[in-house]
């Protein structure tokens, strides 16, 4: 039983790097890609429209296959699995992340910035003085559901040999020999019963996601802009 | 070219722009030329790893995996489509017994990963001794989660709705299903037909899913093809031929998406939504958005107040 609460536990550890490395790199690169979409220049305007149409037009499973399969070909190196899944995640959430930002900047009414225009402010100021702390508030709450994506969506890591909650029923079931058999609990924990440990997975799965969609409505009321 | 956010360009800004605009281009050159160096490093372009794509049989298995991918995603747009119809109305129902529980159903299955799903179905099911084929795990999964997604789409197109036209419908002596079917399902589908085709693209892509319970669609056959060692194991090519497929798929959706948003919102029957909205997306967040407004502009509208 106890080589068995050992990978339900690293099973978990995987799930959450996979989900805050991923965001991280899918929030760092999502905001410089949604920056470059509203920004005066007209080639990175270009550039980011061809990066978010492409990757959000290709399946995640296609992202994570060609870093798994054929960047450690390009690179002739080996990864941990772990690490190119990871940034197969980020790059391809990236994508949402800018275009939620996007369209969070699009939510500020334009005479908020045409007044900080004629008061004489920069792009720059603009943007960081009267734009973005409005936008800001608007897209906490889409960008949860980026975020609860993004959750669901470390489990396609699991086609990968990533241990994470995903492929969990896939490692327990070289562990079944370890079952005492008969008790449902304990076939449940090691993978004797691959439904009861699937449902249980998908239940872990709704409670998060539905703690972070609750997270979301607390944020939007809080958050809420009066217009 | 001048936006709300910026003047159109003076000397200095010209000159700053073309700057950066040289910086993005460097930058994009860049990355560009480290993968072409690395391809030709590692030899992906020889002869040997191409020639793989020179024979009928191979052309054949792809468009074999690519039939694949394709049925199940009709058969599962198909049916999702239908199921969003399905919960959508029971949602809407005036009855709390059947409201509550589709609301249950419709939350819970949007939560399950769509491939936690497909396994439970394929790896799950055979215990209780129900087989299905990975076709018919990856089309259920496919159904249930993006049936759910609709079923909330379509809700949130009918409460954006004025509620002048559900009393109207009324008034003219119509009953609930008439109400129902012939006034406010036929203007949620009009005003959230961008969200639907999206969620559509978002049921392509799921397909590639099927790779992983070993559903043969393009992506597996990618793999297959990928490992032919007489061939040099034209890993890197095949992604490239077949990742090429799937984008062309996905962007020609897209673009019916984009078509039919364009449409939507110079047709004169449907109000304009106060702001133009970002992108032809497909994506949950640019749903919430397109919802948020839909629903502003039912709450703020004449006939509601």
């Amino acid at each position: 039983m106890g080589g068995v609460s050992q990978l339900w536990l690293q099973a978990i550890e995987g799930t959450l790097i996979l989900f805050f490395a991923g965001g991280a790199i899918a929030l760092v690169l999502g905001v410089i890609v949604g920056a470059m979409r509203v920004s005066p220049v007209p080639i990175a305007r270009a550039v980011g429209t061809v990066y978010v149409n492409w990757i959000r037009n290709t399946p995640l499973t296609l992202v994570m296959f060609f870093f798994a399969f054929c960047i450690p070909i390009l690179l002739a190196q080996r990864f941990n699995a772990l690490l190119p899944a990871t940034i197969a995640l980020g790059i391809y959430t990236a994508t949402y992340v800018a275009e939620t930002f996007r369209s969070g900047v699009n939510t500020v009414p334009v005479g908020q910035a045409e007044a900080a225009r004629a008061l004489g402010l920069t792009f720059g100021q603009v943007m960081s003085q009267v734009v973005m702390p409005q936008a800001f508030r608007s897209v906490v709450p889409p960008m949860m559901s980026v975020l609860i994506a993004l959750l669901k969506n470390t489990t396609v890591a699991a086609g990968f040999s990533v241990l994470n909650l995903g492929s969990v029923t896939a490692y327990l079931s070289e562990h079944r020999e370890a079952t005492a058999g008969g008790n449902i609990f304990i076939a449940m924990f090691t993978g004797e019963n691959q439904l009861m440990t699937l449902i249980l997975i998908a239940a872990i799965f709704v409670v998060l996601v539905l703690l972070l969609a609750w997270l979301q409505r607390v944020l939007e009321r809080k958050w809420r802009v009066e217009r | 070219m001048s936006s709300v956010l910026y003047d159109v360009p003076g000397p200095r800004a010209v000159l700053r722009n073309r700057i950066l605009g040289i910086v993005t281009i460097l930058v994009v050159l860049a990355l560009i030329g480290l993968t072409i160096w690395r391809l030709v490093a590692t030899g992906q372009f020889t002869a040997q790893k191409w020639s793989i794509f020179s024979y009928t049989r191979i052309w054949t298995l792809l468009l074999e995996g690519l039939w694949h991918t394709l049925s199940a995603f009709i058969v599962a747009a198909i049916g999702a489509l239908a199921l969003g119809f399905i919960l959508a109305v029971g949602r809407i129902s005036d009855h709390a017994w059947l409201r509550v529980p589709v609301g249950w159903i419709v939350e819970i299955l949007r939560a399950i990963p769509v491939l936690i799903f497909m396994m439970l179905m394929y790896f799950g099911l055979p215990v209780v001794g129900v087989r299905v084929t990975p076709y018919v795990a990856v089309v259920v999964a496919l159904i249930a989660y993006n049936g759910s997604v609709l079923a909330e789409a379509l809700r949130a197109g009918v409460e954006s709705l004025p509620r002048g036209q559900k009393e109207a419908g009324y008034a003219i002596g119509l009953r609930k299903n008439g109400v129902v079917r012939l006034i406010l399902l036929p203007q949620a589908v009009r005003a959230m037909m961008p969200v639907i085709i999206s969620q559509l693209v978002v049921a392509l892509k799921d397909t590639a899913l099927g790779f992983i319970i070993t559903f043969p669609e393009l992506l597996y056959v990618i793999k297959l093809l990928g490992n032919q060692v007489p061939f040099g194991s034209p890993l890197v090519p095949a992604a490239i031929v077949g990742g090429s497929i799937y984008i062309a798929l996905c962007l020609l959706l897209s673009y019916v998406a984009y078509l039919v948003e364009k449409r939507t919102r110079r047709s004169p029957k449907l109000r304009q939504p106060p702001r133009p909205l970002a992108g032809a997306g497909g994506d949950a967040a640019t749903m919430t958005e397109r919802i948020a407004v839909q629903r502003g502009t039912g709450k703020h509208d004449a006939t509601s107040l």
